[in-house]
C-alpha cells in the first residue's frame, strides 16, 4: 500500500459499504421479520404470509446475498488499490 | 433389514471414515494443530465452519422447537444465521489479517495487556465448556435411542472418537473430519425432509412445499390448514407469535451477536490462506448453513401437521408403533384424564393429555411419516455427526486456550514448538474427559447454559473485538472494564431469572420485559457504552498498538 491517503480512502469506502449492507441486513431481518411483521402478513404469496415468510425464510436468503455482495465489492476494492493477494500464499 | 441393523451399518461406516481422516491428517506442528497450517481452501473451511456451527441443538432440537413455537421460532432461524453477516463484515477479514491463532491472542495484543488476555481466556473457557457438555449429552441420547445402549456408554464411545481425531490431528484433523461430517449431516437432514414434502404437498423442495397446497386435493394451503388445526385445539395460530415484539427483537439480536462472538466459530477463519479467502469462506459457510436452516421451518410445519393429524382424538389402543417406542423413552407421555381411551391434545393444560418432547420432531419424523428404515438410521448418523463436529471444534478452543494463551503467552514464553504441541494434546485430552464427565453427569441447568453461552459471547467478545478494529482510540482500560461488567451483568441476570439466585424473579419482573435469552443484547450494549466512555477518560493506546490497528485496516494480506 502506497500512501496514507490511499489507505484512508480504502478504509472510508469499506465503512461506507458496511453501513449500507448492515442497514439492508437490519431491514430484512428485524424490520420485515419482527417490527413490521403484522403489516406484511396481510400480503400473501402462495401459502405464505409475507411477514412470516421473511421471518422464517426470506431473512436467511437475504443474509446470504448480503455476504456475497460484500465479497464482490471488497474484492473489487482490493483490486483497485492494487494488491494481489492470490500471488502471496 | 430392521432399524437397528441399518443404524449399526451407517453409523459404523461414518465413524470409520472419521477415524481414517484422523489418521491421514495428523498434525506435526503447533501451526497445524491450531490453524491447520493456515492453508485450508475457502470451500473446505466453509463446510467445516458449517459443521462446527451446526450442533446437536441445530440438528436435533431446532425444528422441534420451531414446531411448538410457530412464528416465534424465527428467533433461532434469524439469530443463528444473521450473525454470519456480522462475522463476515465486521470480524472475520480483520481478524484473519491480524493473523494470530486465537481470540485471546487478539484481545491480549490489541489491548496490550495480559489481564485482558486472561479475561479473554476465562470467557472462552466458560463459553466452550457450557456448550460442549450439551454436545456430549446429545451423542449419548442418539446412541441410547437408536443403538439401545445406555446413554453413558454412548457418551464414552463419542469421547473415544473425538479424542482420537482432536488429539491426533488438532485443527487439521478436525477440519477435514468436519468436511465429511457436514456431508453426512446435511444428507441426513434433507432426505427425510424431501420425502415428507413430496408426501404432503407433492413438491420435492421443502422450502417450496412449506408454502404450497396440500396434496390431498383439498386445495388448502399447508400453513392455513395448520393455523386452523391450531385454532380448533385452542393453540394460537401457527403463523402468529405470542412473544412481545421487544423480546423477539432482543433474543434475535443476542443470538446473532453471540454467534459472531463465539470463539470456536471465529478461529475457523484463521485457517484460510488470506483475507480474501476469509470473506469468501464466510459466504460459503452461510450458504451451507442456510440449506439446513431454511429446511428446518418446513420440517417443523410438516411434522406439526402430521403429528396433530395422527394423534389428535386418536384411539390410544390404535396409535402407530412409533408412539409406543418413544413412550418407552419417556419423551412422549399420555395420561387419559377423562378416561375415554382417546388422546386429547389441546392447549388447555387441565384437559390436555399428551406431552411431547421437542427433540422427537426430528428424530421420530421419519417414523411418523413412515419412511424406510435406512432413512431413520441416516438421521441417527446425522445427529451424531452434528454433535461430534461441534464438540471437536469446542475442544480445540479449550486446548488452545491452555497451551497457547496460557502456557506459551504467559507462563513459559520460551517453550519449544514441540513441547507446546504436547501441551496442546494434553489440553485436548483433558478437555475431552471433562466434557465426557459433564455429558454423563449433566448439570441440571444445561438448557439455561446454552442461552448463557450466547449471552456471554455477546456481552464479552463481540464489543471488545469490534471496538478493537473500528475504534482506534479504544484502550485496555475501556475494553477490560466493558468485558468484565458485561459478563458479570449477564451472569447476574441469568442466575437471578434462570436459576433463581439473588432472590430469584418471575417473568413479570424481567427488566424491560426482556427474557434471560435476550438479555445478552442489553449486556452487550452496556459493554459498548462502558468501554467507550471509560476509554475517553483514560490514556490512548500506545503508538505501536495504533499501528496494529492501521495494519488491520489496510488492503492486502
Amino acid at each position: 500500500m502506497s500512501t496514507k491517503e490511499a489507505r484512508h480512502k480504502y478504509w472510508q469506502k469499506n465503512i461506507f459499504y458496511l453501513i449500507i449492507l448492515l442497514t439492508i441486513w437490519f431491514i430484512c431481518s428485524f424490520g420485515f421479520g419482527v417490527l413490521w411483521v403484522d403489516e406484511l402478513n396481510s400480503i400473501k404469496i402462495g401459502g405464505f404470509k409475507l411477514g412470516f415468510w421473511f421471518a422464517q425464510q426470506g431473512s436467511i436468503y437475504s443474509f446470504v446475498i448480503i455476504i456475497f455482495i460484500y465479497v464482490y465489492l471488497m474484492n473489487k476494492l482490493d483490486n483497485k488499490y492494487n494488491t494481489n493477494q492470490q500471488d502471496k500464499k | 433389514m430392521d432399524i437397528q441393523t441399518w443404524t449399526y451399518i451407517i453409523v459404523g461406516l461414518s465413524f470409520t471414515l472419521y477415524i481414517g481422516i484422523a489418521l491421514w491428517s495428523r498434525a506435526g506442528s503447533t501451526k497445524e494443530f491450531y490453524v491447520a497450517g493456515g492453508g485450508v481452501s475457502p470451500l473446505a473451511n466453509g463446510m467445516a465452519t458449517a459443521a462446527d456451527w451446526m450442533s446437536a441443538a441445530s440438528f436435533i432440537s431446532m425444528a422441534g422447537l420451531i414446531s411448538f413455537m410457530g412464528y416465534d421460532g424465527a428467533v433461532y432461524l434469524m439469530g443463528w444465521t444473521g450473525g454470519y453477516v456480522l462475522l463476515a463484515l465486521m470480524l472475520a477479514p480483520y481478524l484473519r489479517k491480524f493473523g494470530k491463532f486465537t481470540v485471546p491472542d487478539f484481545i491480549g495484543d490489541r489491548y496490550y495487556s495480559n489481564v485482558a488476555r486472561t479475561v479473554g481466556i476465562v470467557c472462552a473457557l466458560i463459553v466452550s465448556f457450557t456448550y460442549v457438555a450439551g454436545q456430549m449429552r446429545g451423542v449419548g441420547v442418539v446412541f441410547a435411542r437408536f443403538l439401545e445402549v445406555p446413554v453413558n456408554t454412548g457418551v464414552i464411545i463419542g469421547m473415544i472418537i473425538v479424542f482420537f481425531y482432536a488429539v491426533l490431528g488438532g485443527m487439521k484433523g478436525i477440519t477435514y473430519t468436519q468436511v465429511a461430517q457436514y456431508c453426512v449431516l446435511i444428507f441426513a437432514y434433507m432426505v427425510p425432509a424431501i420425502f415428507i414434502s413430496i408426501q404432503l404437498t407433492g413438491e420435492w423442495l421443502p422450502q417450496i412445499g412449506f408454502g404450497s397446497e396440500l396434496a390431498d386435493g383439498s386445495g388448502t394451503y399447508l400453513l392455513d390448514k395448520l393455523d386452523n388445526l391450531h385454532k380448533e385445539l385452542g393453540f394460537s395460530a401457527y403463523t402468529m407469535g405470542t412473544k412481545s415484539t421487544l423480546d423477539m427483537f432482543a433474543i434475535t439480536l443476542a443470538l446473532m451477536v453471540g454467534t459472531a462472538g463465539l470463539p470456536h466459530v471465529i478461529v475457523r477463519f484463521f485457517t484460510v490462506p488470506n483475507v480474501r479467502d476469509a470473506r469468501m469462506s464466510a459466504g460459503y459457510a452461510l450458504v451451507l448453513i442456510a440449506i439446513l436452516y431454511t429446511t428446518a421451518p418446513a420440517i417443523a410445519a410438516f411434522a406439526r401437521t402430521n403429528l396433530i393429524e395422527t394423534v389428535s382424538n386418536a384411539e390410544y389402543s390404535n396409535v402407530p408403533s412409533w408412539f409406543k417406542n418413544w413412550e418407552s423413552t419417556g419423551l412422549i407421555s399420555f395420561t387419559d384424564k377423562n378416561a375415554d381411551g382417546k388422546i386429547q391434545y389441546v392447549a388447555d393444560a387441565s384437559q390436555n393429555e399428551l406431552t411431547i418432547d421437542q427433540d422427537i420432531i426430528v428424530l421420530a419424523n421419519p417414523e411418523i411419516a413412515r419412511l424406510p428404515n435406512w432413512v431413520i438410521a441416516l438421521v441417527a448418523a446425522g445427529g451424531l455427526a452434528a454433535a461430534l463436529s461441534t464438540a471437536a471444534g469446542l475442544l480445540l478452543v479449550i486446548s488452545t486456550s491452555i497451551s497457547h494463551d496460557l502456557i506459551k503467552k504467559q507462563i513459559k514464553p520460551d517453550i519449544s514448538d514441540k513441547a507446546e504441541l504436547m501441551w496442546a494434546r494434553i489440553g485436548a485430552g483433558l478437555a475431552v474427559i471433562v466434557a465426557g464427565y459433564f455429558g454423563i453427569n449433566p448439570p441440571g441447568f444445561v438448557a439455561a447454559t446454552v442461552a448463557l453461552a450466547f449471552g456471554l459471547a455477546a456481552a464479552s467478545f463481540f464489543p471488545a473485538i469490534v471496538l478493537g478494529i473500528f475504534d482506534k482510540r479504544m484502550n485496555k482500560e475501556g475494553a477490560i472494564a466493558g468485558m468484565v461488567i458485561g459478563t458479570l451483568l449477564m451472569l447476574f441476570y441469568m442466575i437471578k431469572f434462570k436459576l433463581q439466585g439473588f432472590g430469584g424473579g418471575t417473568e413479570e419482573e424481567w427488566w424491560f420485559g426482556i427474557s434471560p435469552e435476550g438479555f445478552g443484547s442489553v449486556a452487550m450494549l452496556v459493554n459498548f457504552v462502558i468501554s467507550v466512555s471509560i476509554s475517553r477518560f483514560t490514556p490512548p493506546p500506545p503508538a505501536e498498538v495504533q499501528a496494529i490497528v492501521d495494519t488491520i485496516r489496510e488492503p492486502g494480506d
